[in-house]
């Protein structure tokens, strides 16, 4: 909403700078965006947080003058010289304004026109540039004739963006004084929240700022009285759905004429953001813009017509299935049956509170109005405005709600203004027709109700000084113990019982102001601890993979299925499917994290020759007979690159394989206290076949690991590197997780460390050997150890050597070498009986 | 042998051998001058196993003479001996002499992505204060995201939000983490609350330099028997204390939400230049960090809490904002797009 600042002084007596008064609006609840200067000048310092456009008329530079005398460029068919008094004196100045050049050769112009003048040195916006650029006025030598200033037009000064002429004051306007004394404004751009309706209007912005400020309201003098025949008769008014329409009324005014209107009305509009377009037209945006009421005028004439000159009868009701309105735009609308409609006996006029129909729309040559008034249910118009994708500045209003009391005072006003811009007369009286009475919420409060919610002691008499302040009606009751009161008849955002009360504590508090609230510390007892066991385990996870090396990454939680098609090979079974994506790329949820990482990895992989990155997050899984997807935590690693980084005396050109994922792995499972896990080989789409494993709690399946598949390689951008990925479900891995672990005591005696080499079958795991080895080796076999793996043809064909470090070590004395030979022989005789191994000599 | 030539002969063999140990130059010479100047067979050992046949009167004489001349040479020698090993330290150190300014290797070291960092410290400071964590779903009912909030459909209030909905109607990804409001309540109810709601939310928008269209979203919920719009602003400021400085100032303003009233926006006085004014707070010493405000009744009651009994406070914060703030980030898109350059600064 743009309020013009001169506008508002219709209803306030102010003199504050602009920075404060933009802070007292701010500290109302009406957020001021920016101060758009139209002339004014603007605060001498930067430190007021508000933001600042426009242009400035400094007094020196910018003043009215007036034209004396108009004459023809010897020289040039565009150009005239004119005789311009700027108030100190007359001189020739140069112009090719063509609304000039019909006072050329008139002689000694009397009137004389009035102009806005412009002195050398003057920062204006430039006139023949598309949009506003600033520029300064230079002397300049044009066709001969040296001009150092100028009369301007709309744009050059930045109040529109006219400029087929200069802007021409009216007759009687001063000369000689700053032209910002005389026409200077600033608008202030205001977010309206959606609680703040009422507000959408010069009126309520001046009586948010008359309640902060304490200061009274002024009424703006309206001169034109009703005269002449009553209204009676003139038509009649039929509700169909009192819901949707509460009110309806109708003013008339005949014999107008319409007509630009003056000059410093086409000023406020174009300030608020509206087009001027005629005298009658602009009366009804004139006040909607001020009392917040939209109007809209018909065309009596058009009306007596189609009712076959009898007096007509207007009737709103829903639009009819399939109905079509062509509005004042001129295109054809779709309407259905939960539209509103005014209509007439012969068909519809207007799409209710958004637009009107352009059969019955006003023209140029219409003399006599009807004017509606009428109030809407504004969710209904807010349906009707969205589905016809509808928007207007009428709209915009009925679309929040406007209260059915402003609408005789705004159709009194405005048939006023009508007529005191278009000439004719205004007929007493209105035809109303009130279908459903709003009636204003009564709450009453007590000081216990301040306390309680606000923390602060605020006498009821004090609360009622603050609350008249905007108009609310207030009253002391059960001997000043209770205030009640009285919501104000222009007002829709207060309720009843505890949420009218919450509503006026939340009045109190605003004109109190929130800086005097004092700050407290809370008393309430502090409430039972829940403690969210998933969170600290994601958490620690984290810790553990960053003391690895790992960065973590946090990637989009949209995707498509074909990009997780890319990875998987086909998309997932079922998706959260977004009905509204900015875009196909991010249509549906993400049902694997690997997607996205390999994603990351990609985009990567030529900036770094060393990738370990991890992410913690959900993946959402639609389930059958759910409402809501399942959100499931799981861990994503994505490893690749040197093992080392390359530097000036490192040229170690090993990647990262398999087992560096697995070591990470294993580590992390290590940190996490999580026992007994197992890995077994397992086939999954995107992973290499004789590279990919499972991990086992087990019989539950955790996650699964291993590298990228070579097929799947080639949909990526990579190098040569391979790509090592895990997939881990945290939901099945947190409740493994020992929070109480037993640590191990240790050993005063020394410990016995020697080799064993075995020979097995290829098909022999290293998982199996070791288990046996642990079984055989029992408690006093501290470690095993595989450090190397063996083949040749010595061995042959099918046969592998694994050979192990083993530590024994007792708790209780220093092992012997008999002890140790004993235990040795144990664990390869077991190995010969178990899996038919062989010692290696 | 007459006397006097016996002490010319030691004092000449003395001076040859002090000329000979200048010349050594490694250990093996050193050993080898040894055994030639004080082995048994040298000069001066031959004078000491010699002594008798020396005449009684000329013995203490030249014993003490020869004497002198064998400690001076052990003197010289060990003297010697040490200077070579200082030498030979020397030559050593000269030879192991590295570049000093050469790169070091690189680490691998691992980090936690920006907004985890910023969003631990923020949770840490909540914790402090008494609130603990709660996390409810990201994709959502259009009930818990706006109804059970006040936020009607078709109402103006809606018009705060852009919405990403799914196929199914009643389901959209929820704007703000005030659902887990709801969550939190119906899990709580009766007893008071203290939580802090984090987690990641959705808004349907382009996404450019300054808007995405997943944010992170840290939300307060406060319910008790006695919680006051004081205890809000006092709550607020210890934690704007304790995350932005002490002492810092703040500033609360009227605001809407539909879900809570009164409701307000809390401006922090700028971190980056103390309130002077810089172009992060647009000249105006302040940032807007959180917005807030009084449980509204409806809430309240939806949540199972009697708003006439009880009371509470509700405040929600970006984190990315924070982080873009404090480290001057000039493309939003950054934090989820995990380039590593980006990722690596912090
Ligand atoms: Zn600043």
């Amino acid at each position: 909403m743009n309020i013009p600042l001169s506008w508002l002084k219709d209803f306030i007596d102010i003199d504050l700078p602009l920075e404060e008064l933009a802070r007292v609006m701010t500290m109302a609840g009406l957020e001021v965006d920016e101060v758009e200067l139209r002339g004014l000048m603007g605060p001498e310092n930067d430190h007021h947080g508000f933001k600042f456009t426009g242009l400035s008329w400094p007094a020196d530079k910018f003043v009215t003058a007036e034209i004396l005398e108009v004459n023809q460029h010897p020289d040039a068919d565009r150009l005239v010289l004119c005789q311009l008094n700027d108030g100190t004196g007359e001189r020739t100045i140069l112009t090719g304004a063509p609304n000039l050049f019909p006072y050329i050769g008139k002689g000694r112009l009397n009137p004389s026109v009035k102009v806005a003048y412009v002195r050398e040195g003057a920062i204006l916006y430039d006139g023949h540039k598309p949009g506003f650029e600033l520029t300064k006025l230079k002397k300049t030598k044009i066709r001969g004739f040296e001009t150092n200033s100028m009369v301007c037009s709309e744009k050059e000064l930045g109040i529109s963006e006219e400029h087929e002429g200069i802007i021409i004051f009216e007759a009687d306007a001063p000369v000689g004084i700053p032209l910002a004394d005389y026409i200077g404004d600033a608008v202030f751009v205001i977010d309206i929240l959606p609680n703040m309706a009422r507000n959408a209007c010069i009126k309520g912005v001046a009586r948010e700022v008359a309640a902060q400020l304490n200061i009274p309201m002024k009424k703006p003098q309206r001169h034109v009285k009703p005269e002449g025949k009553s209204i009676e008769g003139m038509c009649r008014i039929q509700i169909n759905e009192p819901e949707l329409n509460n009110r309806f009324m109708v003013g008339y005014a005949e014999g107008l004429k319409s007509q630009p209107s003056p000059a410093w009305v086409q000023r406020r509009l174009r300030a608020a953001g509206m087009r001027p377009i005629n005298s009658i037209v602009d009366a009804t945006n004139y006040v909607m813009l001020e009392t917040g009421q939209p109007l809209h005028a018909f065309d009596y004439d058009t009306l007596l017509k189609r009712a076959g000159n009898q007096p007509p009868t207007i009737i709103t009701r829903r639009a009819y299935q399939g109905e079509k309105l062509v509005t004042l735009d001129n295109i054809e609308r779709d309407l259905d049956e939960n539209m509103m409609l005014v209509t007439d006996q012969t068909g519809s006029l207007s799409i209710a509170g958004i637009m009107g129909g352009l059969e019955s729309e006003i023209v140029p040559e219409t003399t006599n109005v009807l004017l509606e008034s009428a109030v809407w249910n504004f969710i209904n118009i807010r349906k009707t405005a969205s589905k016809l994708r509808l928007s207007s500045e009428a709209g915009y209003r009925n679309s929040r709600g406007v209260h059915p009391a402003i609408a005789q005072e705004a159709c009194e006003q405005c048939l006023a203004l009508m007529v005191e811009w278009s000439g004719g007369r205004v007929a007493p009286g209105f035809i109303d027709n009130y279908a459903k009475k709003v009636i204003d919420p009564v709450n009453r409060i007590t000081l216990q109700d301040i306390q309680r919610v606000l923390g602060v002691e605020i006498p009821l008499e004090k609360a009622a000084e603050l609350l008249q302040r905007l108009e609310f009606e207030c009253t002391l009751e059960n001997d000043g113990n209770v205030l009640k009161v009285k919501t104000p008849p222009h007002r829709l955002d207060i309720g009843e019982g505890v949420i009218g009360r919450a509503d006026i504590l939340e009045e109190i508090a605003r004109l109190f102001g929130y800086d005097h609230i004092p700050t407290t510390r809370m008393e309430d007892e502090l409430p039972p601890a829940y403690a969210n066991k998933m969170i600290s385990f994601e958490e620690k996870l984290k810790d553990v993979l960053v003391s690895l090396g790992l960065n973590e990454i946090i990637t989009y939680r949209l995707t498509s299925p074909e990009r997780e098609e890319r990875l998987l090979g086909k998309p997932a079974p079922a998706y959260v499917r977004l009905a509204n994506p900015i875009s196909p790329e991010r249509c549906v949820m993400r049902t694997n994290l690997n997607v996205c990482m390999m994603e990351i990895i990609e985009k990567n992989i030529r900036l770094s020759d060393h990738l370990e990155f991890f992410e913690v997050g959900p993946v959402f899984l639609p389930r059958e007979g759910q409402q809501l997807p399942d959100e499931a935590y799981h861990l994503a690693i994505g490893i690749t690159g040197k093992r080392y980084s390359e530097s000036w005396d490192t040229h170690n050109k090993i990647c990262m394989d398999y087992f560096d994922l697995k070591g990470i792995i294993e580590a992390v499972f290590e940190g996490l206290h999580v026992p007994n896990i197992s890995y077994s080989p397992y086939v999954c789409d995107y992973l290499h076949p004789g590279k990919c494993a499972a991990i086992y709690s087990g019989e539950e399946l955790l996650g699964v690991f291993g590298e990228l598949h070579p097929a799947v390689r080639q949909k990526y951008d990579l190098l040569a590197a391979p790509i090592l990925l895990l997939d881990l479900d945290l939901g099945k891995v947190e409740p493994l997780a020992e929070r109480i672990y037993k640590v191990q005591s240790i050993s005063p005696f020394p410990s016995i460390l020697e080799d064993i080499a075995v020979v097995v079958d290829e098909t022999v795991t290293a998982d199996e050997v070791l288990a046996v080895i642990k079984q055989a080796g029992g408690k006093t076999l501290k470690s095993a150890e595989l450090f190397d793996i063996f083949r040749s043809a010595q061995l042959g064909s099918g046969k592998k050597s694994l050979a192990y470090n083993l530590v024994y070590q007792s708790s209780e004395k220093t092992l012997t070498d008999k002890d140790a030979s004993a235990i040795r022989s144990k664990i390869i005789k077991r190995l010969e009986q178990v899996l038919n191994a062989k010692l290696r000599s | 042998m007459a006397e006097n030539e016996l002490l010319q002969q030691m004092e000449k063999f003395q001076e040859e051998a002090i000329a000979a140990l200048e010349k050594v130059k490694d250990e093996s010479s050193l050993a080898q001058w040894r055994v030639m100047h004080l082995g048994k067979s040298a000069f001066i050992s031959q004078i000491f196993t010699r002594l008798a046949e020396i005449s009684k009167e000329d013995r203490p004489k030249i014993g003490q003479a020869a004497n002198l001349v064998r400690n001076k040479l052990e003197a010289a020698i060990n003297q010697r001996t040490e200077e070579l090993k200082a030498k030979a330290l020397a030559e050593s150190l000269e030879n192991e002499k590295i570049d000093v300014t050469l790169p070091g290797r690189q680490p691998h070291p691992g980090r936690l992505h920006p907004a985890t960092q910023n969003m631990r410290e923020i949770l840490a400071v909540l914790s402090q204060i008494g609130f603990e964590i709660f996390r409810s779903p990201e994709v959502e009912s259009d009930e818990y995201n706006f109804e059970l909030l006040n936020i009607p459909a078709y109402h103006p209030a809606r018009d705060m939000w852009d919405t990403f909905y799914t196929t199914d109607p009643n389901v959209l990804l929820r704007t703000h983490t005030s659902p887990g409001q709801i969550h939190a309540m119906h899990l709580f109810a009766p007893e008071s609350i203290r939580v802090a709601l984090p987690g990641m939310c959705y808004r349907y928008e382009q996404v450019s330099a300054r808007s995405e269209i997943q944010f992170n979203q840290i939300e307060l919920l406060a319910v008790g028997k006695n919680i006051t719009f004081g205890d809000l602003k006092g709550t607020l400021q210890e934690f704007a204390f304790r995350m932005f400085g002490n002492n810092v100032r703040t500033r609360f303003r009227p605001s809407y939400f539909p879900f809570t009233e009164p409701s307000a926006e809390m401006d922090v006085e700028c971190f980056l230049c103390g309130g002077k004014g810089c172009p992060m707070c647009k000249n105006s010493g302040w940032l807007e960090i959180l917005g807030c405000g009084m449980v509204h009744p409806t809430v309240l009651r939806n949540g199972g809490y009697d708003p006439d009994v009880y009371s509470g406070y509700a405040a929600g914060m970006g984190p990315e904002r924070i982080t873009i703030l404090r480290h001057y980030v000039e493309d939003i898109r950054y934090f989820w797009g995990n380039d590593i350059r980006f990722l690596e600064q912090f």
